[in-house]
């Protein structure tokens, strides 16, 4: 096949891409934006395929089987509640995949002996670095999701300077690299020293502070990819990497935004690990409400809002949530869900549990929406939601979480706290919002809870 | 190489940069995580130079690093794709649109 038809394939491909994700600004075009998407995908590879360097069959049909089972297993049978460890998994695929590609291409043009251009090898050392930094932060990042490593920031002396010159010698490994393409010592020391990078970057960040870090590493993976593009010259590579490399970019602010936090102070600030500083706190009784007492509550309430966070996914309580939902609403009360952009652990998650249980997204709201709602709701419903809900981020200005942008459950008539037991948060910060006179605590595991109240309504 | 025959490239990353930008504005938070999901396939673009690497007759280190680059792409493309439409398919809307026009 002659070139040009390859490239116009390319360009094809690159053009579907872009009007896939135009889709996704609708939940009723998402599903037809992504079979352009697949589509496009379809017409790179075969776009690909056709080049005539292709020689060997045996590897790329092996490779593509292979991760063609691999892919079909993952998407199949990963549970909605497992979404954050799969998604940050395949960040560390997909840079991989990058640095791989990087290294394969360093490694034969130096063994035939021509010498690259400084500008390919520019862009060869950056995807290769960030690539690599990515991988072993995307699988950090997996394992505190997944639990197997403790969500709790791992903190040393002097980590912060110790990781900004590990980056500076990482960045100058690139530097010399640059200067003397021929000598391969700085560009295999240059990915073992981007390898641990990515190991330290992530181990001092909480769990609770994971969306951004998700976005972030959404966000390097697509601009790896998108050097590689400028590697090879591959103009569908670089398009496809931007997008990516944007749209990470683009949530990640917006999750920093929802937390009133800066990008550095994420990083570098190992929030969630501040728990002994706790002064006496606000003090007070946390008032108990009996199931019957809370399920009378909610039967006769107007409006009944219901705030998910992270402890609806581990309790796994979405499903029951919903049958409570529709039990309310068979009795005429208006049910609404109040969505913060980072409750839970990636931008998104909640959405797609209660999707999962089939509630309609009509009646999700995001933060603007529902907070002029909460004075006029009888029962806020919070359900493993804790920081997202603390009022002193708007109260107490010397909070570490001044300035957050809230759900306002406190201004409800009433607000009705399901919690696992009296500890704290997971940021160990207090939360005023337990002591206040409207707030009830229903402690027990949440989808218990759930079920219970859903048949102390039935019995009204 | 000569530097004036990137600038094209450039143009590209940048227009590209741009278009991102105001495609992924417009994605409500609804679909964030399908989006990121999308993304994440999106970009396993890099599968493209994968098969290059390892269909083209190299060496053996380039051919091994690429196959190893194409099953990791791969099962990002089939994967993300696969999982992303899982998660767009639960999106629904109530199908009585009138049912909740409370606030009116």
């Amino acid at each position: 096949m002659p070139q040009y038809i390859i490239e116009l394939l390319y360009l094809l491909s690159g053009i579907l891409f872009i009007m896939g994700l135009r889709g996704m600004s609708h939940p009723a075009t998402a599903r037809q934006g992504m079979f352009y998407a697949e589509f496009g995908m379809l017409i790179a590879i075969i776009g690909t395929l056709c080049q005539h360097e292709i020689v060997k069959w045996v590897w790329i049909v092996s490779g593509l089987a292979i991760g063609s089972i691999l892919g079909l297993v993952m998407g199949l049978w990963v549970p909605m509640t497992a979404m954050p460890q799969r998604t940050a998994f395949s960040h560390a695929f997909g840079a991989a995949a990058a640095s791989l590609v990087g290294i394969s291409e360093y490694y034969r043009h130096h063994h035939s002996g021509i010498p690259l251009p400084p500008f390919i090898i520019g862009a060869l050392g950056f995807e290769v670095l960030l690539g690599s930094l990515t991988t072993t932060g995307s699988l950090i990042a997996c394992g505190k999701l997944q639990g197997i490593l403790p969500g709790k920031p791992l903190v040393f002396k002097g980590q912060n300077i110790f990781n900004m010159t590990l980056l500076a010698c990482t960045v100058g490994c690139f530097v010399c690299l640059f200067v003397h393409p021929g000598v391969t010592i700085f560009f295999y020391v240059m990915i073992a020293l981007a390898l641990l990078f990515g190991v330290l970057l992530v181990i001092p960040i909480g769990s609770a502070d994971m969306p951004v870090v998700m976005s972030l590493l959404n966000s390097y993976a697509g601009l790896a990819s998108a050097a590689t593009g400028f590697a090879l010259g591959n103009n569908v590579l670089i398009i496809a990497g931007t997008l990516d490399g944007f749209s990470g970019f683009i949530l990640s602010v917006l999750m920093c935004k929802a937390m009133n936090r800066s990008m550095a102070n994420v990083l570098f600030g190992a929030f969630g690990s501040v728990s002994e500083q706790a002064e006496a706190g606000p003090g007070g009784e946390m008032r108990e409400i009996g199931l019957e007492d809370a399920a009378t509550q909610l039967a006769y309430a107007r409006q009944v809002v219901f705030v998910p966070g992270y402890g609806m996914a581990t309790a796994q309580a979405q499903h029951v949530i919903r049958e409570l939902a529709d039990t309310l609403e068979e009795r005429g009360v208006t049910v609404k869900y109040a969505i913060h952009p980072v409750a839970g652990r990636m931008p998104g998650h909640m959405n797609v549990l209660l999707a999962e249980a089939n509630v309609p997204y009509s009646e999700l709201y995001e933060l603007d929406q529902i907070n002029p709602d909460f004075p006029s709701t009888d029962v806020a419903v919070v359900v493993g939601a804790n920081d997202v809900v603390n009022p002193d981020a708007r109260d107490n200005a010397s909070s570490p979480i001044a300035g957050m942008p809230i759900l306002e459950v406190d201004r409800a008539k009433l607000a009705i706290v399901l919690k696992r037991g009296k500890g704290r948060g997971f940021s160990g910060l207090e939360n005023p919002l337990f002591f206040k006179e409207n707030t009830a605590m229903l402690y027990g595991d949440a989808k218990q809870t759930l079920t219970n109240l859903v048949q102390e309504v039935h019995k009204l | 190489m000569n530097i004036l025959s990137l600038i094209p490239t450039f143009y590209v990353f940048v227009l590209a940069a741009f278009l991102g930008y105001q495609v992924i504005s417009r994605v409500p938070p609804l679909l964030h995580t399908p989006l990121m999901s999308a993304t994440n396939a999106i970009s396993a673009i890099s599968l493209v130079g994968s098969l290059v690497a390892a269909g083209a007759n190299y060496n053996t280190v380039s051919t091994i690093l690429g196959f190893v680059a194409v099953v990791c792409a791969t099962t990002n493309v089939v994967g993300g794709f696969v999982i992303t439409d899982r998660m767009l398919r639960m999106f629904k809307n109530r199908s009585e649109p009138a049912k909740k026009s409370k606030e009116a």
